[in-house]
């Protein structure tokens, strides 16, 4: 079969960056085609001038091989494409079918003939194995079915060529599991998908070839068979990726912080977490491996004073912490890197410069007569951190939000680790980052580590565990259920811990316990 | 006995009353429903109702037909809505500073006017009014009939009007497309609906329905423009519209409610109730309805927000 869709040479400008750079394309009829790179890279772009919404400066776009001008997206349309955005576009007020049909209504006289549109929604909606209730108002749906509700959109608009932008981004791995399943049906029925992510597993689960945008640019097109993890990798991030971190055994020193028969309730009053005990020692990384919710976010807010324990203690270098305020936790020599980077961690609306001085901001030097802003110190120190962190784009000046996540990310880590801590938490510090930024961040841990720092790291991911730990601790139900050394840890054994398997039991038995892991 | 008290108050007549006094808000907030479904916020109804007002008297003057009258409201309103459209959809100025700059410039320009065409300060001359019209059949029916059976031709445009922007907004096709749009513009336009035309259409509806209601009360309820005439009640609709969320049906029972107030009023001032005190009650109505109700109301998502594309 031939190219549904070519994209032929596109360039396209925005204030300071160019976010697609003659980058062409072909998008064959039939195929599942995936499209990757990191974040920032023009992948969204690219689409949305497809659709319509953005003007290319130049180059072409054909359907079928011939030259189709898309000024907005009722062209795009008109001619047979669909696209599902990365920030869904339904009304929350409106039902499932009435967010079908907009604009496209089935009517007798201009009135919305709505039992013709819940009937055709429904059929479709059977017709491709996609479940949903045409008469739910979509503010009462899940995230889940709000995308089937736009996968309909396109589809009843007949779309020969569906756009779907990360749609994996907002999806648990069950539902992820039944998009791909829609995708394939979709594809059996004819339809050609063009499908972004930046997740290379999932392009080797579902496409039939990928190409990868960098920067602007494309860099290749492959056929998905004959290409492999690493080297869409390095296609993404531009040079060699070492998916495994590099790094020497510790050498642990002191104990720096000790916890000792620790209670915390959650918001409900209910003990999150039970009888936790726990040294972290110089030079080492000691990991907390569990399902989330299992009481880790408690126990790190506990220790960084966010809440209060029932009982038990928090010791730093052998002196009580768990009654001080964060603030004052933190001047004693404690770093975090919160999970929620834009609730805790950030103040979006604040430049980058203020938000690398936040925590310190009542300190000197960045603080003159004890009441005036240092501007200059706080400048000199944000030109320092963008520099030594690759903050990009490399702009003190500009507003957080407008920074990608991954960046954002790096501002926190700069602002923490620049301050030299003793002892650094870690919680989900990776979470929705691309290849490069993760990789970044793992070696900026481990460089924490080598110079002396204890580390406590939450993660959700095993491969984040296992890489960058030297002792690991499995949390389940609020407890401890075991601690093991790195060496003597992996994923099946984990995983087998971390559903509330019996640590007593050998291996072996292990597996006869469980079906999940 | 206390239900004496209570037909004293309610009963057909003031009931009746209480119809007469709702219809300029009817009209008012029907005016509000459609600018604020489609997303913006239109604060400037009141003058928009005193622009009707005037100019549907001013129209009736000359052409000693107050149904022509009505049509000149109608368009003068228009022209208002076009401005605050102007305003707030193209040129993206804060949706209640436009509104309130409006309502400014109407207080001041109806006065002017007034002076310019009659030489006079504070009333028109009288002109020709909508005379009130008995229903052949309807106003036999008990009760019923006493309330309704007997009223101005323009109440009834007000009540029809009701259904009508009922059936528009939830039953057809551009009722759907101006809650789309009112709600999640970006959603509206990514499948092809023109948000700024459908604003622009929206608003211009706004001011002519609200010119209407203004102009019941210079050429229906009585039969000459007085400096101010519309008293507050631009922002009384408003109150209704938030009170009836944002719905026709509710808008109207809140404007009868408010109406009545309005006609209660006018029966306590005949038990000796000072003047001043009982002209505050359906200013206190709407607030301690609004206070009460308000907080269960969710207004249209984008309103305020102008719209930018890319
Ligand atoms: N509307 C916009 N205005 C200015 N810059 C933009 C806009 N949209 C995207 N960009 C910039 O263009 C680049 C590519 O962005 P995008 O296409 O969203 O990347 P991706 O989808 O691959 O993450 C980024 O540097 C981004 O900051
Ligand atoms: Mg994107």
């Amino acid at each position: 079969m031939g190219n549904v869709l070519e994209i032929d040479r596109i360039t396209k400008r925005f204030p300071g960056v160019v976010a697609n750079d003659a980058v062409s394309l072909d998008v064959e009829a039939g195929e599942i085609h995936a499209l990757v790179g990191e974040n920032g890279s023009g992948k969204s772009t690219l689409m949305n001038i497809v659709y319509g919404l953005y003007q290319a400066d130049s180059g072409e776009i054909r359907l079928n091989g011939e030259r189709v001008e898309i000024d907005d997206p009722r062209d795009a349309i008109n001619l047979g494409l669909g696209m599902v955005f990365q920030h869904f576009m339904l009304v929350d007020t409106l039902t499932v079918a009435e967010n079908v049909i907009l604009r496209a209504e089935p009517q007798k006289f201009r009135f919305v003939d709505y039992r013709k549109a819940e009937q055709e929604v429904a059929r479709l909606a059977d017709a491709y194995g996609l479940r949903i209730d045409p008469r739910a108002k979509v503010a009462d749906i899940s995230v889940g079915q709000e995308q089937r509700v736009e996968i309909l959109k396109a589809l009843y608009r007949r779309a020969k060529v569906l756009i779907l932008d990360e749609p994996t981004a907002v999806l648990t791995p069950q539902e992820t599991e039944e998009l791909f399943q829609v995708m394939r049906n979709l594809r059996e029925q004819g339809t050609t998908i063009v499908f972004i992510t930046h997740k290379i597993k999932e392009v080797l689960a579902i496409s039939d070839r990928v190409s990868v945008l960098r920067r602007g640019k494309l860099v290749g097109t492959r056929s998905t068979a004959e290409t492999g993890h690493k080297e869409l990798a390095e296609m993404m991030v531009g040079r060699e990726v070492l998916l495994r971190v590099e790094k020497e055994p510790a050498k642990p020193g002191a104990p720096v912080a000790e916890i000792s028969g620790l209670y915390v309730d959650d918001q409900r009053g209910t003990a999150a977490v039970k009888d936790v005990s726990l040294k972290i020692r110089q030079g080492e990384v000691v990991g907390i491996a569990g399902v989330e919710g299992n009481g880790q976010q408690e126990l790190v807010e506990a220790i960084t004073g966010l809440t209060t324990a029932r009982t038990g203690k928090v010791l730093l270098h052998g002196e009580p912490i768990q009654h001080l305020g964060p603030m004052r936790i933190k001047r004693k020599g404690i770093s975090y890197i919160p999970e929620d980077r834009h609730k805790r961690g950030l103040i979006l609306d604040y430049n980058v410069a203020d938000n690398l001085i936040l925590g310190l901001h009542t300190q000197p030097p960045f603080v003159e007569h004890r009441l005036f802003r240092s501007e200059r110190h706080i400048a000199e120190h944000a030109r320092k951190l963008v520099e030594e962190y690759d903050i990009r784009p490399p702009n003190p000046e500009l507003l957080m939000y407008t920074l990608s996540g991954g960046n954002q990310q790096k501002a926190i880590v700069a602002r923490e680790f620049s301050r030299r801590p003793e002892f650094l938490i870690c919680s989900q510090p990776t979470r929705g980052l691309d290849i490069g930024a993760i990789e970044f961040i793992h070696r900026e841990i481990i460089r924490q580590r080598d110079r002396g720092t204890a580390i406590l790291l939450v993660s959700a991911e095993l491969d984040e565990i296992l890489s960058l730990s030297d002792t690991i601790a499995v949390m389940y139900d609020g407890k401890i259920v075991a601690v093991l050394p790195a060496q003597e840890a992996d994923e099946r054994r984990l995983g087998y811990l971390m559903l509330g398997g019996d640590p007593h039991l050998p291996e072996g038995d292990a597996e006869r316990g469980v079906t999940a892991t | 006995m206390w239900w004496e008290y209570v037909v004293y108050f309610v009963n057909a007549t003031v009931l009746a009353a209480a119809l007469r006094m709702a219809t300029p808000l009817i009209f008012a907030s029907m005016g509000g429903i459609l600018s604020e479904r489609s997303g913006i916020i239109n604060i400037g109804l009141e003058g928009m109702m005193l622009t009707g007002a005037f100019m549907g008297m001013l129209v009736t003057f000359y052409t000693a037909n107050p149904w022509v009258g009505l049509i000149g409201a109608l368009l003068s309103g228009g022209v208002v809505g076009l401005v605050h459209a102007v305003a707030t959809v193209r040129y993206k100025v804060d949706q209640v500073v436009s509104g309130t700059a409006i309502n400014i410039f109407a207080g001041g320009f109806t006065v002017f006017m007034l002076r310019t065409v009659f030489d006079v300060a504070g009333t028109s001359p009288a002109v020709e009014r909508i005379p009130t019209v008995a229903v052949p059949l309807l106003r036999r029916i008990p009760f019923i009939g006493d309330i309704l059976g007997h009223q101005n031709p323009v109440v009834y445009l007000a009540l029809i009007l009701v259904v009508a922007v009922h059936l528009f907004l939830f039953h057809t096709v551009w009722g759907l497309r101006l809650r789309a749009v009112g709600e999640h513009p970006r959603a509206a336009d990514t499948v092809g609906i023109n948000v700024f035309r459908a604003r622009y259409l929206a608003v211009i509806a706004s001011g002519a329905l609200a010119g209407l209601g203004g102009a019941y009360l210079s050429i229906a309820h009585l039969s000459r423009f007085g400096d101010g005439m519309t008293a507050g009640r631009g922002f009384i609709a408003l109150a209704a519209m938030i009170f009836g969320k944002w719905t026709p049906f509710g808008a109207l029972g809140a404007s009868i409610l408010f109406g009545f107030a309005d006609a209660v009023q006018m029966r306590l001032q005949e038990v000796g109730i000072p003047r001043h005190f009982v002209l505050m009650l359906p200013y206190i109505l709407t607030m301690v309805a609004l206070a009460g109700f308000i907080g269960r109301a969710t207004p249209p998502k984008s309103i305020g927000k102008p719209y930018e594309k890319e």
